[in-house]
């Protein structure tokens, strides 16, 4: 680490009279880590690690050996924009590392900076910009289906204010922690906002992510109002989806844009886009992970439903978003499916892989699928040769299971621990008997 | 490192010791006048003045000094106890104070925060400052309007390059060459992510501090060029 860097987070941790430093990271699942350090301890922690046990971490556990390394990224370091200003606190993220300072395959975030690595040194730079949606809701009881803001007594006055000053305040305080926002509204659901972030490099947008899901949820907390990432929280209405708009930069230019063509794609976004589409069915256990994401992947509701893109079709998996043309830099491919309640360094790097697969091998785009898909039949479908995306979270486990692209873009440990703990969602999921079932089947059978 | 000057000549032996022991280059002086023909060609580094034995003598050199050069250099004095009413009504003279008997580690450590940045006599080298826009390079801390702004490291590096060169136009590879420079992510597209970043942090009546220069790069401030014109 430079001598600058760590310099820097020293002075303004004294400056600043932080009286706590959390060191941040992720599961496997993609729940924020975090354990508390006293300014004291930062110098040495900066310089050496601090070592803990990861056998109470999902998805760190190992046979043998427990302990290991969290490295904080003197990069990331920031002071947290909420909480007692009197004793400020700080937050770092870490990258996790084995004893003897090799990187640590559980952790998320060195899978990622490897499949970054890959991308690098094709000479492109991996650049994403989320779409963030989720619910606002009372907080919620027990038993109690959730109730939105908008529809709940509790609010009825106050309604339109606290969304609207929740949004702007969320806001404000995502662009002190470095997190610029694009654009934000009200999405159509009740009580469902969107925040869309601009893009930036794949390794900072998943630590943003990590911290848009904290601070959205915190600022809600501070208002006695809950906020969920659920992806389908209500049944009836739209679900929250986090559409990522991918793009690859080589140096300052945008490798996916080419004046020339039809559709200002290079060939490189065409390949990538064909990966994309061909492994789609493989990643969507890693970008849909929950039993609940499934209940999103519906027709009807503005979720993509069927492996397809088109420029301006809102059914289809890919959108290819036209470009002002004064603003090539802008040229991306919008990737629908995944949703906000995903591992963000996880799905980057299966993106990623998946992407890059296409370009090694130069797959070959599909059609533009610009029709209604949800229109068509099954027939009319197949004739197109555009297949579905898995139906269930078991449905997408069995094809990743079977995909060796996923196996190297996440490593082994991963690959094998998120297998079985899925299995294991899906198995408690089977065995519960729904209230749908007892509506239709108690009486009539 | 330049040397201090040391009120009085000779001053008194703790005192000498404890500044050779903490490494500092020093020099006695006798009076103002010695002290502006003994001053190196860069400034005293600091000055530190022992008030006790002949006080009228300590504050005339505090007072020469403070004249000559506008408050740059850094004043320690060091006072008795039944003295600390002469400290009233002279705050401008001194910059920070220590009682005698002193001790040793005492004067060190005050010494040492006084004088922090080696190299330099300057303290307002440390401090640049541009219409609300404040960043002290001793401490690395900025503030807008005398309010802190919290940055990353990289946007710390990237705005206080700017600040240092107010009205020149820098292409996104020069700054990344001189601000970052080494392993960082996400390409020459970096700099329009934190360029964005910190616009966001100097809030919206700040954010035109940094202007985009159409297919050339940025530019901090006014241009030199513009700034003849009271209506730009």
């Amino acid at each position: 680490m430079l001598k600058q860097q760590k310099d820097y987070v020293l002075h303004t941790v004294e400056e600043r009279g932080v009286r706590l430093v959390r060191l941040w990271f992720t599961d496997v699942l993609g729940n924020l880590k975090s354990f508390a350090i006293s300014p004291a301890e930062l110098e040495n922690a900066l310089e050496d690690g601090m070592t803990f046990d990861g056998s109470a971490i999902d998805g760190y556990s190992r046979i043998q050996e427990s302990d290991v390394l969290a490295m904080p990224d003197a990069n990331t370091f920031e002071v947290l924009p909420f909480g007692d200003t009197m004793t400020p606190e700080a937050r770092v993220f870490c990258n996790i590392h084995n004893l003897d300072g090799s990187p640590f395959d559980g952790d998320p975030r060195q899978v990622l900076k490897r499949n970054l690595q890959v991308a690098q040194q094709l000479g492109f730079d991996f650049y994403v910009a989320p779409d963030m949606e989720f619910f606002y809701f009372a907080p919620p009881v027990a038993g109690q289906p959730p109730q939105p803001l908008d529809a709940a007594g509790f609010f009825d006055l106050t309604t339109t204010d606290v969304a609207g000053t929740l949004r702007k305040q969320t806001i404000r305080t995502l662009e002190t922690m470095s997190i610029p926002v694009e654009y934000s509204f009200h999405e159509d659901a009740p009580s469902q906002h969107e925040i869309d972030l601009r893009h930036t490099d794949a390794m900072t947008m998943a630590d943003s992510i990590m911290t848009f899901r904290l601070i959205v949820k915190e600022v809600a907390a501070q208002q006695g109002v809950h906020a969920t990432f659920m992806p389908k929280p209500l049944e009836g209405v739209q679900g929250s989806g986090m559409h990522m708009h991918l793009s690859l930069f080589r140096g300052d230019e945008n490798a996916f844009y080419d004046e020339d063509d039809l559709y200002n794609l290079s060939p490189t976004a065409k390949a990538f886009m064909a990966g994309l589409l061909y492994h789609a069915s493989e990643i969507t256990a890693i970008t849909n992970q929950t039993v609940n994401s499934y209940k999103r992947l519906v027709p009807g509701f503005e979720a993509p439903v069927h492996i397809s893109w088109a420029r301006n079709n809102r059914s289809g998996l890919i959108r290819v978003p036209i470009p002002k043309k004064a603003n090539p830099t802008a040229t991306r491919l919008e990737y629908r499916s995944p949703d906000p309640a995903t591992n963000p360094y996880l799905a980057f790097s299966v993106l990623l892989a998946a992407g890059l697969r296409g370009i090694k091998e130069g797959y070959e785009l599909p059609a533009e699928a610009d029709a209604n898909l949800f229109e068509m039949s099954d027939a009319e479908l197949a004739k197109l040769g555009i297949a579905q995306l898995p139906q269930s979270l078991s449905d997408s486990l069995r094809v990743m299971e079977g995909s060796s692209l996923v196996f190297e873009a996440l490593g082994e440990h991963i690959f094998e621990w998120f297998l079985r703990n899925k299995r294991s969602e899906w198995r408690a999921y089977k065995t519960h008997v729904s209230q749908f079932e007892h509506d239709r089947y108690l009486r009539s059978l | 490192m330049d040397a201090l000057a040391v009120f009085p000549d000779p001053p008194p032996p703790e005192l000498a010791r404890t500044l050779d022991v903490a490494g500092y280059s020093w020099l006695s002086v006798s009076s103002p006048e010695d002290a502006a023909k003994n001053e190196p060609p860069g400034g005293w580094a600091g000055a530190v003045v022992v008030a006790d034995a002949d006080p009228d003598g300590a504050w005339a050199l505090c007072r020469a000094m403070r004249k000559k050069d506008r408050n740059v250099t850094r004043l320690l004095v060091l006072v008795s106890g039944r003295q600390l009413g002469d400290l009233e009504l002279r705050d401008e003279l001194f910059d920070d104070f220590c009682l005698t008997p002193f001790h040793p580690s005492e004067v060190e450590a005050r010494l040492r925060h006084l004088v922090w940045r080696q190299g330099t006599t300057d303290v307002r080298q440390d401090l640049v400052e541009y219409t609300g826009l404040v960043l002290n390079l001793d401490t690395y801390q900025a503030s807008i309007d005398s309010r802190p702004i919290d940055l990353t490291y990289m946007e710390y590096e990237l705005l206080k390059f700017l600040a240092q060169n107010p009205g020149k136009v820098f292409t996104r590879e020069t700054l990344l060459s001189r601000v970052w420079g080494y392993e960082y992510y996400g390409g020459a597209r970096t700099v329009d992510v934190h360029i964005r970043r910190l616009r966001a942090k100097l809030g919206e009546e700040h954010a035109n501090l940094i202007q985009t220069v159409r297919s050339v790069g940025y530019r901090f401030g006014q241009s030199r060029w513009s700034s003849a014109s009271p209506t730009s």
